[in-house]
């Protein structure tokens, strides 16, 4: 048996007893934290999407990129978070709101299917793959090296007269 | 302009994503992540639709790259299924993954059909 702890779903995981009493504790604080979050993140994300436009036909190389670089900064977040106290609204901000608002499943979803419907179904299904794959390797990438600079940091003490 | 509208948008879909997945954790206790797969699955049918009729560029800003964006995730979505995997919940995993995938893309396409068939 996984310990209750255990947490799955970074968003919000009823299984963790902090994610449970938090909405209850500070609704407002909460859940405008993850605005706030969310705004930045789907700026900076139709930033990207503006930058680089694609045709209907073509790869959407802009919304790859950033489900991918999401992906691998939730890795990176979550290790620290579940290895350090931190402040009960940094999983909101940075998570729920910053990397879930830069990240987007629905421009996924839909761009392989105007592809599909544009008559470029090769392209969709490399697009539909790519993201597949590269949205996996980041987050384990992402988790794998931030996990382990964190070990590497708690082996070796720091030295007196710094932060913590 | 634009970009107010995708912060209106933003700042209802992601605290929406948040409140979703609470209430259907509530509702369904499961090891499956089930509140992410609901907000990745509407998300894709509503975008699906507002994709298929010729809507305005603010519209598509207010609901499409802002609400609909934040209201869906993929950096959830991966790390989720990395924990699945470490849990030895390989089977999740894979169900999780493919699955939002297929149930995405299928929600996309009907989204897309109904708005086509109802915009005549």
């Amino acid at each position: 048996m996984t310990p209750p702890e255990f947490r799955v779903d970074p968003d919000v995981d009823l299984h963790v007893p902090a994610d449970r009493g938090e909405l209850a504790a500070h609704p407002t604080a909460v859940l405008g934290t993850i605005a706030a979050g969310g705004v930045l993140g789907a700026l900076a994300r139709a930033g990207v999407q503006a930058a680089f436009p694609h045709a209907p036909t073509g790869f959407p190389w802009a919304t790859w990129g950033v489900n991918v670089t999401g992906c691998l900064l939730i890795g990176a977040l979550m290790a620290v978070l579940t290895t350090r106290p931190t402040g009960p609204l940094v999983r909101p901000f940075l998570g729920v709101g910053v990397l879930g608002g830069f990240t987007t499943f629905s421009a996924y979803a839909v761009d392989a299917q105007r592809a599909v419907t544009a008559g470029a179904a090769g392209t969709a299904l490399a697009y539909l793959a790519a993201t597949l794959v590269g949205a996996l390797l980041a987050v384990w990438a992402g988790d794998a090296a931030t996990g382990r600079l964190l070990a590497r940091a708690r082996r070796r003490p720091e030295p007196t007269g710094e932060g913590r | 302009m634009t970009v107010l509208l995708i912060a209106l948008g933003a700042a209802l879909g992601a605290p929406l994503r948040y409140l979703t997945d609470r209430a259907v954790q509530a509702r369904h206790d499961s090891p499956f992540p089930w509140g992410t797969l609901t907000v990745n699955v509407a998300g894709s049918l509503l975008l699906g639709a507002i994709a298929a009729i010729p809507a305005e560029a603010a519209v598509t800003a207010l609901v499409g790259t802002g609400f609909c964006g934040a209201l869906t995730t993929w950096s959830t979505l991966s790390y989720e299924t990395l924990r699945l995997t470490r849990q030895g919940a390989r089977w999740h995993a894979v169900a999780n993954a493919l699955g939002s995938v297929v149930a995405g893309l299928g929600a996309a396409t009907l989204g897309y059909a109904v708005a086509r068939a109802l915009a005549g």
